[in-house]
């Protein structure tokens, strides 16, 4: 280590030296004043930063492991790991402690968050192996002296913790995901709709599309074109909503019973395990096949 | 550069409604937003949605309540239009597929809430937001709107002539999150802003971390005045550790308030001797605060809320959702402790000047949402009040935009609406830093459209290219500074001294934006870029609600002064207005019209 830092403190010595000399000689623009102000001020920042990270008592904080990778920023296209400590309090969410090391030690870290209250899903998050927000995960509960952080698995890596959100989308996009009835009542009327039918989509609606299922399924990280268990489940949606009518139902039978659709899943239940609004996925999606076997019968 | 009729800027609950309006009128429309639109934080919102929809309801009776709920500082064009229009608009929605909670019979459940004279509340179980942001997201979807999404706009296309009533909106300036790309998007018809409240000018809210104010801000800077920024809503109970929402439920039901002595404070100092916790949200909200400025609050910082005695069995029954509020955002369990609560920045009422069809006093710009003012909520906002709104005004501006006919607003907008001279002594200049402004109109006579849409272009990518430049401050720490001075000062208690330690604050962090500069260096989702701009944005609009709070001189609806404990209606029945002024703001009033063309209101005690 020490033939290491002695030549680089040299280096740094002559170089602040040459920055002394110039600056006697000639007469410092504002802009150079302001740029060399701001290089000596983030220099002193750096330190007080490392100080703080240093001085934090072991007791009170939790280290965070997090995933790092940009395409284009020199060392770090190579993927890897950064350690953050993160001074802890009660209540402190994953989510805390990713915003707390961004804004203190490298705002460069990047994720999608927003609501912080596990209803945008934005920031579901490979988080200690398994996929959950990050919001939602309170660090006590996790029991671990690490957290590690990483970017939902099988999807592309963006940067960091981001990942392209797209293929997702556009298996949504697959099943006509909107409510379009045979018919509707005259303008100034709603529709009716029994408490009980309500009661039976009640579940599938709270979908926050935020990805976890997606990605925990085994069938969907094999078969690209799987719909997989978000898109089956809005189907759900829409198929067992008795205000839609028995013709859109058909259709949107045909839809999930496809080549990549219902009949992939093995009922594995991963996607059920990890979905943060409790949607009984894999139910919802046995359900189907039972509704698509019923359908076909009808049609023999 | 893309090119629509009509561009939105948002996909919230009022962006996307204004797109589907506008393409219902047949026009090209696209939707620009810096989040995907189920991201947007309509998502977040829990109790109702309220419409006259009942037979021995009617429009009279919601907009009546409406205006005694703003303490009569709304304009009676707005609330008559929107109490006339909402109950078609929740038509509309349920035929959308909009999974209503329901009676019985079929019919859509309507329930009682706080300043409602009738249950006109619908909702669709505890998550209202979600479902109405979903439900017309699949309508965009099945319309094929494009939506640019993970598009972060970064100002308006608009012409630079001296006086703002003159000037136009040719479009918008945006950055491609993912890939770092400045675009042009020329609207020919018409730009609508629907980015959603300000809740980030605050270190406490309710708000997303993307509330963030933009659209306030852009339309500010571009000459539109922002109309009575100082009436913002502080919810009495969110949680410590993140702001998130303990809906008026659990206090519904019986939840008591302690203090670290373990007192039942709404009683025991006389804050509210009748209706003790159920007192309003703003009686409650100072309670609790004056509870912890007295040293009586837990860890200084908060309150209990305890509903451990009306047991397992009714809580879980009917307060279930709060059970898990507390535990996976604070770590509590509702069913063994009390949970820990305090105010929080709730919901803008004031906001971008419009009328009630969204027209801004710039030609072809338009706002709608939380961003905007129209004004219906004056000094306070009626719960479930807010939803309808973004469906009512979100639709009016998308059918005005895309051509149309409708009737001419009765609201006046602009500086030309002035009826008085603003009377406000800052402490510091308010405004942008350095002389004039760096949003003057430099060289002047700028009009046509493409030149106005490649003079902001180029301005766009010189600002980022600045901002990546150099290794100055992070913006956070800027951003950090405003928002704590803002929830210790312009909070629920306004004293003149504290207000003017939030300006000079303010003023010390705009001096300080000037050396913050973004240090991830990469093009690829450069969140690092996106906040700091963001924290300009939040920069000005946190400064326009400190010069409000600080020229209204009397206490209206959610708007407390320590010096004037009174509503002054002689005086103060006005709008505050102010205009950037290219840099120098300039504070005026503007009347408040207590009478429409159905009704005419007169001025009453608030009490309930
Ligand atoms: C916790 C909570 C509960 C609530 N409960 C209720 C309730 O029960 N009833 C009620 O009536 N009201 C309620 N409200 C208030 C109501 O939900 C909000 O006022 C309303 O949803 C705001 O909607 P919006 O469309 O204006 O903005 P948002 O939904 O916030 O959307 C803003 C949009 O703008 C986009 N955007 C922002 N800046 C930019 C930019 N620079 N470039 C591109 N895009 C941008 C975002 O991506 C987003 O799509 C609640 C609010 C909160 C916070
Ligand atoms: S089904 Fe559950 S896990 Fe899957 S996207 Fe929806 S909310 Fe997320
Ligand atoms: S931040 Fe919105 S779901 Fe976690």
């Amino acid at each position: 280590m020490s033939t290491q830092t002695e030549p680089e403190s040299e280096t740094e010595i002559e170089e602040s030296e040459a920055a002394a000399t110039e600056t006697e000689s000639a007469v410092e623009s504002p802009g150079d004043r302001r740029r060399r102000e701001k290089g000596e001020r983030a220099v002193e920042e750096e330190a007080k930063r490392k100080e703080a990270e240093e001085t934090l008592d072991e007791e009170d904080t939790v280290q965070i492991k997090v995933f790092r990778y940009d395409p284009e920023v020199e060392g770090k296209q190579e993927p890897r790991f950064d350690d953050f400590h993160v001074p802890f309090f009660k209540g402190m969410t994953v989510l805390d402690a990713l915003i707390y090391a961004r804004d203190t030690y490298d705002s460069s870290l990047t994720f999608r968050h927003s609501c912080r209250q596990a209803v945008c899903g934005s920031d579901a998050l490979f988080i200690n192996g398994s996929q959950r927000l990050a919001c939602q995960t309170q660090i006590a509960d996790l029991d671990s002296e690490t957290v590690r952080v990483e970017p939902l698995p099988h999807q592309d890596v963006v940067k960091d913790l981001v990942v392209d959100m797209e293929h997702f989308y556009d298996q949504m996009d697959s099943v006509e995901p909107y409510f379009d009835a045979d018919e509707l009542p005259d303008g100034d009327e709603t529709q009716r709709q029994t408490p009980e039918n309500r009661e039976k989509v009640k579940m599938s609606t709270r979908c926050i599309w935020c990805g976890a299922c997606m990605s925990s399924c085994n069938i969907a990280a094999d078969d690209n074109q799987y719909l997989g268990p978000a898109a089956i489940n809005m189907a759900y949606r829409f198929a067992m909503d008795e205000r839609e009518g028995e013709i859109r139902k058909e259709d949107r039978i045909k839809i999930i019973e496809q080549e990549h659709g219902v009949w992939r899943c093995q009922t594995q239940f991963s996607c059920t395990e990890v979905c943060p609004k409790d949607i009984p996925l894999t139910e919802h999606i046995q359900e189907l096949k039972r509704e698509a076997v019923k359908s076909n019968l009808k049609f023999w | 550069m893309y090119e629509h009729d009509v561009i939105v800027v948002g996909a919230g609950g009022a962006g996307l409604r204004a797109a589907i309006a506008a393409h219902e009128e047949g026009a090209d429309v696209a939707l620009v937003t810096k989040l995907h639109p189920v991201r947007s934080h309509t998502g977040a919102a829990e109790g109702g949605i309220n419409a006259a929809l009942h037979e021995e309801d009617s429009w009279e009776l919601h907009a009546y309540d409406t205006m005694k709920g703003s303490d009569y500082l709304a304009d009676a064009p707005a609330v008559d239009t929107f109490a006339q229009d909402a109950p078609e608009e929740v038509i509309n929605l349920e035929h959308w597929g909009m999974p209503f909670s329901r009676e019985e019979d079929g019919t859509v459940s309507q329930r009682p809430f706080g300043g409602l004279s009738f249950a006109r509340t619908t909702y669709a179980g505890a998550e209202t937001g979600h479902h109405m942001l979903h439900t017309m997201y699949q309508q965009v979807v099945k319309r094929g709107i494009e939506v640019y999404d993970e598009w972060y706009v970064t100002n308006l296309a608009v012409t630079d002539h001296d006086d703002p009533e003159d000037r136009q909106c040719h479009g918008v300036v945006a950055y491609e999150i993912a890939t770092g790309e400045i675009e042009g998007f020329r609207a020919n018809d018409g730009v609508i802003l629907a980015t959603g409240g300000p809740g980030q000018a605050f270190d406490h809210t309710t708000n997303a971390i993307a509330n963030t104010g933009d659209g306030a801000a852009m339309a500010y800077r571009a000459g539109v005045p922002m109309e009575d920024m100082e009436m913002i809503q502080f919810h009495p109970t969110t949680l410590p550790s993140t702001g998130v929402l303990i809906s008026e439920g659990v206090r519904g039901e019986g939840g008591i308030l302690y203090n670290d002595e373990g007192e039942r404070l709404m009683f025991e100092y006389g804050y509210a001797n009748n209706a003790g916790e159920l007192a309003s949200r703003d009686v409650v909200a100072r309670a609790e605060l004056t509870e912890v400025n007295n040293g009586r609050g837990i860890e200084d910082e908060y309150v209990d809320l305890d509903m451990r005695h009306l047991g397992e069995e009714r809580i879980v029954d009917r307060l279930e959702n709060i059970l898990h509020l507390a535990e996976d955002f604070e770590g509590v369990d509702g069913l063994e402790e009390p949970m820990p609560v305090k105010p929080g920045q709730h919901y803008a009422m004031g906001g971008v000047e419009c009328d009630e069809n969204g027209e801004t006093c710039i030609d072809g710009l338009y706002a709608a949402g939380e961003t905007a003012c129209v004004s219906l909520h004056g000094a306070n906002r009626l719960g479930g009040n807010a939803l309808p709104e973004l469906l009512v005004f979100g639709a009016r501006a998308g059918h005005h935009a895309a051509g149309k006919d409708m009737k001419d607003a009765e609201i006046q907008t602009g500086y030309s609406a002035k009826s008085e001279d603003g009377d406000v002594e800052p402490p510091v200049e308010p405004g942008a830093v350095g002389a004039s402004g760096e949003d003057a109109a430099a060289d002047g006579a700028v009009v046509d459209a493409d030149e106005v849409l490649e003079h902001t272009i180029e301005r766009e990518r010189e600002r980022v290219e600045a901002l990546m430049e150099g290794d100055g401050l992070n913006h956070a720490e800027v951003r950090s500074e405003v928002q704590k001075s803002m929830t210790a000062t312009v909070n629920v208690f306004r004293e003149e001294e504290g207000i003017k330690e939030a300006l000079r604050d303010i003023r010390r962090a705009r001096e300080r934006y000037e050396d913050v500069s973004v240090s991830d260096p990469s093009r690829t989702y450069n969140t690092d870029l996106i906040h700091t701009i963001e924290t300009r944005n939040v920069l000005d609009v946190a400064e326009a609600i400190a010069l409000g709070a600080l020229a209204r001189r009397e206490f209206r609806g959610a708007h407390w002064r320590a010096e004037y404990q009174e509503r002054r209606d002689e005086d103060w029945i006005k709008h505050t207005m102010l205009a950037w002024n290219d840099g120098t703001p300039e504070l005026y009033y503007k009347p408040v019209l207590l009478e429409s063309q159905w009704k005419e209101y007169e001025p009453k005690e608030r009490s309930y």
